[in-house]
């Protein structure tokens, strides 16, 4: 075997000589080849396929309206195998691109700059640079949501003061929910358009009261995200006045809706008396606290479920349908429960607590007490979202398996007289939380305690909220209307 | 703050005010008085010769011999490597040179004047493709090259622009960005153009028409040619906007093979260093990325305009140099380029953009601020001496001297901001 070169010559076909440049380099990688080129046949490049060693007489004949195809190999077969698919390349019609094509802005300027008319911006970066982005955002005239946590609280501070003196809304950080003009942003469900207007501290918690809202045929003007510590007193309640001032003047809110953990007393006053000079009405849902000296305008709501339903007017949710355990699966134990919502596990101990029985959780309210003094007879309600169980891996409303092992434990347990679980769908959640949680149940004896549990969500969100419910249900979970009536069912399902 | 972004407002309003007209073409000793004996041009930010890369040495010791300081390639080399030859970036006497950029006091330059502000930068004359002196060769091809240039092309040309009053050049760009162009890897349409425009005055000024059809045949087979001229060019607008206090607009980005330097406008004249990088891209015929030379040349002045890397969209088949190389992933790079820039030029239009403006004017503080770096689109040279080109591709300006630049920017403004 020797070395041999092949040319051949196309006479008036042309093509771009980077394209040209990149088939080459795919034929030369082709078994056997040494060197490979194709060059239209002007005399420069007859110049370069000469020093390289690949033309020969058919070649050099070529001109510059020529390609020339140049190959040299090890075997005159492996040169006609290159050249063959040379041929069958340059006759083949362009496949498309397969990469992607689409430009994603990388700044917030160019994103403005593409998008003028856009008015929010939602902010999820590392926390160490969410408050230098939210600032940019601000200075362009933008209302920021800042979905990031690990933002220093005096950063918080400046932002929402920075924010104030321009007429933004910072909503966060570490807000996980809002809904805008029906747009619903990061954690959120979609809701009908309606009059009731949510501010509020917690995202599960907005979700909750937006859901139960909707499945009631209610509608939500706006739902703010104010994020954890705007009622600290080192914030001061920035936001949620301001939220509250946008609120009021809003003709399409006819009713407002406060959610949050209680505020610093000191910030509960200040809000508290905003609230007495709009003329609308207000419901004040401060989960752990027992009541609130509220305006005349303003009812009390010790749960999200009671929020809602003064938000509707009065009305019952889930009068319809009440639904019991079932005598057979009572048995006499403790409530123990796996929550990915923070709010839903709040207002889940509240209940429980406000029925006498004794609580302890990793994120206990006011009542409760903390895990590590839990023992024999007390209930255990577990936040799974908790930095605990959420650094380093996804939060278990994006990733449900961090419940997994915990709920098979949990089963086996003879202690337990109920298990109580939340299942948060919309967008942002995972795809079929229902589903994974039915699959871990499929494997689980039949003679475990009873599993209770709602779906927040409406039947608008990706998953559908009626078809988790159906999912659920197939797998023997109770589900209730809501998580306060889940949290209900739980103790009756603990009193044989 | 206020100050910068007020700043960059007037360096905006200058590069698009600018307006280059090829004049002439005349020996570089005429309209540079330094460069006299032994005194050689070069591209990028300062360097001396034991820090320099193969091609460039291969190259001075090319234009030694060719401007006779030295019988032969060794004896020039020994006599740069003695520093018997003062080496000074072409930057710093208003002009620039492609790769090795090698200016020396008989080679003919293109001489651009800006007449809205009535400076003039100047550029030498592209040689064509392969072995060539900006890509490092320096054998006597190379030099006989150099010579027919310097004794019959330089004169002709220079002439013809002459008689007809010089050649203005904006439009001429903006027509060769729709034909698709992008002035630094894509120069095609923009050279058809012109010696569409040039050859009445060629055909009328010569007197031998034997060598009209040299003149002719040159600027017909060397589809860079125009390439030197948008470089000129890219001088000629950027020069007016150097020194205007606070602002943070690039005013020239360059390389010499071993360093990448920038000058930003509110820092005057420092250069920003750092080492420069490896171009991606594709070979010619029994090259591969083992032979090549890191980036090169004071080409990338047509980046710092808005033109090159900046106008991919314009020239869809140079984003075939980097990545999966769709047609369409081009458009991604200009888009990319808007996000460091402050604005757009809107008489240098991309038609397959919806006729979006070339982002121009970069900003140092939205290069640092994003990671994005400038993309240029590039030639490949040998990382010997003596041997050319071999391939051509896209590479990225490095990050360290933005970040440079931006530090030195808000010492200065220490006392102002």
């Amino acid at each position: 075997m020797s070395d041999t070169v092949l040319n051949e010559v196309r006479k008036g076909f042309y093509l771009d000589s980077v394209a040209l440049m990149r088939l080459s380099r795919r034929i030369a990688a082709m078994p056997g080849i040494i060197e490979a080129a194709l060059m239209m046949g002007t005399p420069s490049n007859k110049r370069i396929l000469q020093d390289a060693g690949l033309l020969s007489d058919i070649g050099a004949a070529a001109n510059g309206n020529d390609l020339v195809i140049g190959i040299k190999a090890h075997s005159d077969e492996a040169a006609r195998a290159a050249l063959a698919e040379a041929v069958s390349e340059l006759e083949t019609p362009r496949r498309r691109a397969a990469e992607q094509t689409t430009w994603r802005p990388r700044t917030i300027r160019a994103a403005v700059k593409a998008m003028p008319d856009a008015n929010v911006a939602l902010i999820s970066v590392p926390g160490d640079f969410a408050a230098a982005e939210a600032r940019k955002a601000l200075r362009r005239g933008l209302h920021v949501m800042i979905f990031s946590d690990n933002v220093a609280i005096e950063q918080e501070r400046a932002l929402k003061e920075e924010a104030r003196s321009l007429g933004r809304l910072v909503m966060g950080p570490d807000c996980g929910t809002a809904i805008i003009n029906g747009v619903p942003l990061a954690f959120a469900n979609r809701v009908p358009r309606g009059d009731i207007g949510i501010i509020g501290a917690s995202g599960t918690g907005i979700q909750e009261v937006t859901s139960l809202i909707a499945a009631a045929d209610g509608g939500i003007s706006h739902a703010i995200g104010v994020g954890g510590r705007d009622l600290s007193q080192a914030v001061g309640g920035i936001t949620t006045l301001m939220a509250i001032d946008a609120l009021d003047s809003d003709p399409r809110t006819r009713h407002i809706v406060l959610i949050s953990k209680p505020p610093h007393p000191d910030v509960a006053r200040t809000v508290l008396s905003r609230v007495a000079k709009s003329a609308k009405p207000f419901t004040v849902c401060f989960i752990g606290a027992e009541n609130a000296d509220l305006p005349p305008n303003a009812h009390f709501a010790p749960t999200l479920k009671a929020a809602a339903e003064d938000a509707l007017g009065g009305r019952t949710i889930g009068a319809d349908a009440p639904i019991s355990v079932p005598a057979s699966a009572r048995r006499s134990g403790i409530v123990v429960g796996l929550y990915s919502g923070g709010t839903l596990c709040a207002e889940a101990q509240l209940i429980l607590a406000r029925h006498g029985r004794k609580v302890a959780s990793n994120a206990p309210v006011p009542g409760s007490r903390s895990l590590s003094e839990a023992g024999d007879g007390i209930d255990r309600i577990i936040d799974l979202g908790a930095d605990e169980f959420t650094r380093g891996r996804p939060h278990p409303m994006i990733d449900p398996s961090v419940r997994d092992d915990m709920l098979r434990e949990t089963l086996k347990d003879r202690q337990v007289g109920a298990i109580l679980i939340d299942v948060v769908i919309g967008f942002g959640a995972h795809a079929d939380p229902a589903g994974h949680l039915a699959s871990i149940l499929a494997d689980a004896s039949r003679d475990g305690p009873p599993i209770i549990g709602s779906v927040t969500g409406t039947e608008a969100d990706p998953q559908v909220r009626s078809r988790q419910i159906a999912t659920l249900e197939r797998a023997g979970v109770l589900v209730a209307p809501s998580n306060a009536q889940a949290a209900e069912l739980a103790l009756a399902a603990c009193r044989p | 703050m206020q100050l910068i972004e007020d700043a960059n407002k007037e360096a905006l309003r200058r590069i698009l005010e600018g307006d280059p007209v090829l004049i002439d073409v005349v020996p570089a000793g005429q309209v540079i008085p330094a460069l006299g004996e032994r005194v050689l041009l070069h591209a990028g930010p300062p360097i001396e010769w034991e820090r320099m890369c193969g091609p460039m040495r291969g190259a001075i010791a090319g234009a030694i011999v060719f401007e006779g300081w030295a019988a032969d390639l060794e004896e020039a080399t020994a006599l740069a490597a003695r520093g018997e030859i003062a080496f000074h970036p072409n930057h710093h006497f208003d002009a620039v040179g492609p790769m090795t950029g090698m200016t020396t006091q008989s080679m003919p330059v293109f001489v651009v004047e800006n007449r809205r502000f009535g400076n003039r930068a100047y550029c030498t004359i592209n040689e064509g493709l392969g072995k060539v002196m900006r890509f490092g060769g320096n054998d006597a091809s190379v030099l006989k090259r150099l010579a027919w240039l310097r004794d019959v092309f330089g004169p002709a040309l220079g002439e013809a622009i002459r008689s007809v009053g010089g050649i203005a050049l904006k439009g001429l760009v903006a027509r060769g960005l729709a034909m698709g162009d992008e002035m630094h890897q894509r120069n095609v349409a923009c050279t058809s153009l012109f010696l569409r425009e040039i050859a009445p005055a060629l055909a009328r000024t010569s007197r031998d028409s034997e060598r009209l059809a040299e003149v002719f045949a040159f600027l017909g087979s060397n589809d860079q040619f125009f390439l030197n001229i948008a470089m000129a060019m890219g001088k000629a607008i950027m020069d007016p906007v150097r020194g205007i206090a606070g602002s943070s607009i690039v005013t020239a980005m360059c390389r010499n093979g071993t360093d990448f330097g920038i000058r930003v406008s509110g820092t005057g004249d420092t250069w920003f260093v750092a080492p420069v990088e490896m171009p991606q891209g594709l070979y010619f015929p029994g090259f591969s990325a083992a032979d090549a030379n890191p980036d090169m040349g004071d080409s990338t002045i047509v980046e710092t305009i808005g033109l090159g890397g900046f106008a991919m969209a314009a020239s869809p088949a140079v984003a075939g140099f980097v990545g999966a190389g769709s047609a369409s992933s081009a458009a991604l790079y200009t888009k990319a380029m808007g996000e460091i820039t402050i604005g757009e030029n809107p008489e240098w239009t991309i038609p397959a953009l919806d006729f979006a403006g070339v982002p121009t004017g970069i900003d140092v503080r939205l290069v640092v601020d994003s990671g994005i770096t400038p993309v240029i689109n590039t030639g490949i040279a040998h990382k010997e001496p003596g041997i050319g080109q071999v391939g051509a591709g896209v590479v990225r300006a490095p990050i360290a001297c933005f970040e440079q630049a931006v530090r030195a920017l808000a010492e200065k403004l220490g006392g102002v901001a």
